[in-house]
């Protein structure tokens, strides 16, 4: 019962605290609850497919079809994480201030909320394809007592129950520096992310270079621990990151700070100009 | 399935964030197809949290296929942190992970999915 309870705990963590930062960086835009719902929907739709398909899909591309899917599905997720911050520079103003509602943001927000809807999808069709596979796999197989789903049930609850702190806690952060606190969340997810990506890609054998390990912190914190799951989850921890994976990260962050700092430059000249 | 939600907001997102996604799709859809059959194929049984055989002897250095086939009753998943691979297979599934180069030793295995289980992987 201990055993299925982790299981799915974990993996539900890993999808919930992206949902729970994503939901914390829309605060104040119209129609987010119907744009986040959609990309939940769509994940777990997504993620029974991934799961029904799996032989198929991993036999795919000479057996690198697995990866690349998760690699093509990270780099959307990144993609759109890179919009959003970019966007957020220019309007997070306005949608912290009291004007918020009849703002030109709560209409362009439709954008970022789609891209983020996303984000969402992609983060639960990837790890919620071996969700589906572990919890079916304990309904069907009939080999597991009724205390084994019991515990992968009450793991899933649990899972989402420290998910939704995640956004609670950043829900209390006060308006005036929620998209601050966000927008940096979201750097190093999309740098995590993106250095996952990077692995994929080198797993299936489309980027060869650059594979050796920069270090290896196994002995000071395990990625398979449970913190090391959530900080994986969170910025991308991994105990023994490839010299790709390193440039992955620190490229991302860059390409983001900078976009960023570009977009609210705009802004700011468009201002002086009006 | 990404496809489809990519057209719901695809109207206002930046072309240059869509053509970067087309992009990559491309990139996928060019991947040299070539010479699967020539691989050497390592074969794997997975049960229940055992892994027969417990000792996994593979090729170093070179491409090879290890298929793995879940007889158990449960589901499974074949993982190695050091090795950076994960694959997850439903009961009676067969499924398998292509490497490209491992080099020579010795790495631990386990069973995500069955806490327990442990085996390793040689290379040489």
């Amino acid at each position: 019962m201990i055993g299925a309870f982790v299981i799915a705990f974990r993996e539900v963590i890993e999808a919930g605290l992206i949902v729970g930062i994503v939901l914390a960086a829309t605060r104040g835009i119209v129609g987010r609850g119907r744009w986040i719902g959609l990309g939940i929907v769509g994940g777990l739709a997504g993620a029974a497919l991934i799961a029904l398909f799996a032989e198929k899909i991993s036999d795919a591309f000479e057996g690198a079809g697995q990866d690349i899917l998760n690699a093509s599905v990270l780099i959307v997720a990144v993609l759109m994480l890179i919009w959003h911050n970019t966007w957020m520079s220019r309007h997070g103003r306005e949608l912290a201030g009291e004007l918020r509602a009849a703002g030109n943001a709560v209409r362009t927000g439709q954008s970022t909320l789609a891209a983020l809807a996303l984000v969402v999808g992609a983060a639960i069709l990837r790890e919620g394809a071996e969700l589906v596979l572990f919890l079916y796999g304990l309904v069907a197989s009939g080999a597991s007592g009724a205390e084994l789903q019991i515990g992968a049930l009450a793991g899933v609850a649990v899972g989402a129950l420290v998910s939704s702190v995640s956004y609670f806690g950043l829900a209390a952060v006060p308006t005036r520096y929620v998209f601050s606190v966000t927008s940096a969340l979201i750097i190093f997810l999309a740098a995590g992310l993106a250095a996952q990506a990077a692995q994929f890609l080198s797993n299936a054998g489309l980027i060869t270079v650059l594979d050796r390990p920069l270090w290896n912190t196994a002995g000071i914190l395990r990625e398979d621990s449970i913190v090391g799951r959530v900080l994986h989850a969170l910025i991308g921890y991994t105990d023994r990151p490839t010299a790709l994976q390193g440039v992955v990260y620190l490229g991302t962050i860059i390409v983001m700070i900078g976009l960023m700092q570009w977009s609210a430059a705009d802004k700011r000249r468009q201002l002086r100009t009006a | 399935m990404p496809d489809r939600i990519i057209s719901f907001g695809s109207r206002r997102l930046p072309r240059a964030l869509i053509g970067a996604g087309l992009g990559a799709a491309l990139l996928v859809a060019c991947v040299p197809s070539a010479r699967a059959e020539d691989l050497p194929v390592i074969k794997l049984e997975m049960r229940d949290g055992v892994f027969v055989p417990e000792v996994i002897e593979v090729p170093a250095n070179t491409r090879f296929k290890l298929e793995i086939t879940n007889t158990g009753k449960s589901p499974v998943e074949f993982e190695s942190a050091e090795l950076k691979r994960e694959k997850a297979l439903a009961s009676g599934a067969t499924s398998s992970i292509v490497f490209r180069t491992v080099d020579p030793g010795t790495y631990p295995v386990f069973d995500d999915f069955h806490p327990e289980s442990k085996a390793t992987l040689v290379a040489k």
